[in-house]
């Protein structure tokens, strides 16, 4: 989608870097749709061995990419996944962007039709902070992980992990792990964690 | 601040007398290829040989000989992709734009090759050529072509000099057609494949257009069943309307939109006289490109590159593309452009298809031009596509180099 790289602050972006690849096996085949640069991908590469392709709409940063030596597919994820064939990953990714995608749904079907996995990490507009905002000072809510003023944001859609969870239910897919991300970790359960995580992975698998 | 004057004043003098190795500056060069007693056998099962070789190069072939670019050039290009054979030169070569030191294509870096194709009119053996049986050009004799036997040619080049292996084949519409069937018919000799506004066959709306443009020359009585070399005119009329036809294919209607409108050529009114010929910017412009056309191009190497375009299938060929792109270890870049209705992003789309099923090493860009097909000859649309061949080619040597 847009660059989504770029709209992360940094170490929030390396944060979530390290649990999506905490949960990839060495040897893979990895796709990353919204892949920005290419970073992940390439660590993926060189570090897990991992056959891998990104996929990325900006110009800038496919060609950032392709200077990784990384394979690249320019696509936009709302008009579908076209050019790539039905199973042939394990993993397809999608970071920080479900909540850019204008049908999140077809999206992660799409994910399921080429790989085995998604990894979707989506940011939890349920924490304390998002909710605080809204709450005392009667605002949008700009967070360091929602850096945005509400009319400059590239987010359509603003969900918590309970809504994530809702749509789960209407896909052909099921949740096979939820994993909060609180500060710097990704943990397995915590207390409260729609209000204390700012981020959540989800792996889902095909409910077939 | 004289001195320096005085020092570019000795510079230009000494750049007039031709010298390959001033900057910009290239040399013809050819090389006889085949023989009589063992030449290169034709899809048509027909032989050839010898065969002469009209070809450039540009930069330094490296000490590994693994830094080596061959660009296919399109339907009627020829050797001359950059730079100029004399200072005087009016123009450049027709990739000038991508192709030099410090450009895309770097020939800092990179040892660049381009030769003419087989059946050409630009120096390579074609219907021009004198047929060594009979003592007269071959005319409409010449052996039919396809792009199999082009790249044949083109793969005996690289042998000729001293080339094991290709850092890239790059070419768009027929020289994306080439770099193909190149990673078909000889899967180890690339290390990677640059395809630009190509496919993997040419679809019947491309062979409609080439057919009318092959129709245009017979028609034309110069044409003479191809026997046209001796006494008496070529083929100009013909040839000229193939060109307008096949040149409307290259461009969009938003580029021509863009850059004619309705604009009228010579007056501010309409003239309502049905005899006038030129009345709107575009049908000058058109009839210009025929004419242009017929001073550097052959009719008979028209007809045979044509058909050979026509002809071209890789499935046909080779069998199902995923089968055809798992013998070979090449990345691919392929790259379409949005206004391309000649070479739809849908044919690009297929490739690409086809390589992820194999699981090959590709990358895949449409590019948003107005240009139409002709884009990536277009000067302005260069850095776009620089932006992707430069870091593609960039790391296909880096990690060739350290694989």
């Amino acid at each position: 989608m847009c660059a989504k790289r770029l709209c992360l602050p940094d170490p929030l972006a390396a944060v979530t870097d390290e649990v999506i690849r905490a949960q990839i096996a060495p040897g893979s085949r990895v796709v990353d749709l919204g892949c920005g640069d290419g970073r992940l991908l390439s660590r993926l590469h060189t570090e897990h061995r991992c056959d891998v392709l990104g996929v990325e709409l900006d110009l800038d940063q496919f060609g950032s990419a392709l200077g990784l030596g990384l394979p690249m597919i320019r696509a936009d994820l709302d008009a579908g996944l076209r050019d790539v064939p039905t199973g042939v990953f394990d993993v397809a990714v999608l970071s920080q962007t479900l909540q850019q995608i204008r049908r999140p749904l077809a999206v992660l079907e799409e994910m399921l039709r080429i790989a085995r996995r998604a990894l979707v990490v989506v940011p939890n507009f349920g924490h304390w902070r998002v909710r605080l905002q809204v709450l005392l000072a009667g605002r949008a809510p700009v967070t360091d992980s929602l850096p945005y003023e509400w009319f400059e944001s590239p987010n359509v859609h603003f969900l918590t992990m309970l809504d994530f969870r809702d749509l789960a239910k209407r896909g052909n897919f099921k949740i096979v792990k939820e994993l909060p991300i609180i500060g710097d970790r990704a943990v397995n359960r915590a207390w409260l964690a729609n209000l204390r995580a700012h981020s959540a992975l989800y792996v889902l698998e095909r409910a077939d | 601040m004289s001195l320096r004057g005085a020092l570019m004043v000795i510079e230009t003098a000494s750049a007039s007398i031709v010298d390959v190795k001033e900057p910009g500056m290239v040399a013809r060069k050819s090389v006889t290829l085949f023989s009589e007693e063992s030449p290169l056998t034709l899809a048509s099962g027909k032989t050839l040989g010898p065969i002469s070789v009209a070809y450039q190069t540009y930069g330094a072939l490296s000490p590994r000989r693994d830094n080596a670019v061959y660009v296919c050039h399109a339907l009627t290009g020829d050797a001359h992709v950059a730079g100029r054979h004399h200072p005087q030169d009016r123009k450049p070569g027709w990739w000038d734009g991508f192709i030099g030191p410090g450009k895309a294509i770097d020939t800092d870096r990179y040892f660049v090759i381009c030769a003419n194709v087989l059946g050409g009119c630009q120096g390579t053996t074609g219907p021009r050529d004198r047929n060594p049986q009979t003592d007269v050009p071959w005319g409409p004799e010449f052996p039919f072509l396809t792009v199999s036997d082009i790249v044949q040619v083109h793969q005996a080049l690289v042998e000729e000099l001293g080339i094991e292996r290709l850092l890239a084949a790059i070419g768009g519409s027929l020289g994306g057609m080439q770099v193909l069937e190149w990673a078909a018919r000889f899967p180890d000799r690339l290390a990677s494949a640059i395809v630009l506004a190509a496919g993997a066959k040419l679809n019947a709306q491309g062979i409609a257009f080439n057919a009318v443009g092959r129709r245009a020359i017979y028609a034309d009585p110069a044409f003479n069943g191809g026997w046209y070399y001796g006494e008496g005119e070529p083929p100009r009329f013909g040839l000229a309307l193939a060109r307008m036809i096949a040149h409307i294919t290259y461009l969009s209607e938003q580029s021509i939109e863009m850059k004619f409108g309705r604009k009228l050529q010579h007056s501010a009114e309409l003239t309502y006289d049905l005899l006038r010929e030129t009345e709107f910017q575009i049908e000058s412009y058109l009839h210009h490109q025929g004419k242009t056309f017929v001073e550097r191009f052959d009719a008979n190497s028209y007809l045979l590159l044509t058909r050979a375009m026509d002809y071209f299938d890789l499935v046909e060929s080779h069998g199902p593309l995923p089968h055809v792109f798992r013998k070979t270890d090449a990345r691919f870049l392929v790259v379409s452009y949005t206004t391309d209705w000649l070479f739809p992003t849908a044919q690009s789309r297929e490739i690409v298809r086809a390589l992820l099923e194999a699981r090959r090493h590709v990358s895949f860009a449409e590019l948003e031009s107005p240009h139409g097909h002709d884009a990536f000859l277009i000067d302005s649309q260069l850095p776009m596509l620089g932006r992707l061949v430069t870091p593609f080619l960039d790391t296909t040597y880096r990690d060739q180099a350290g694989g």
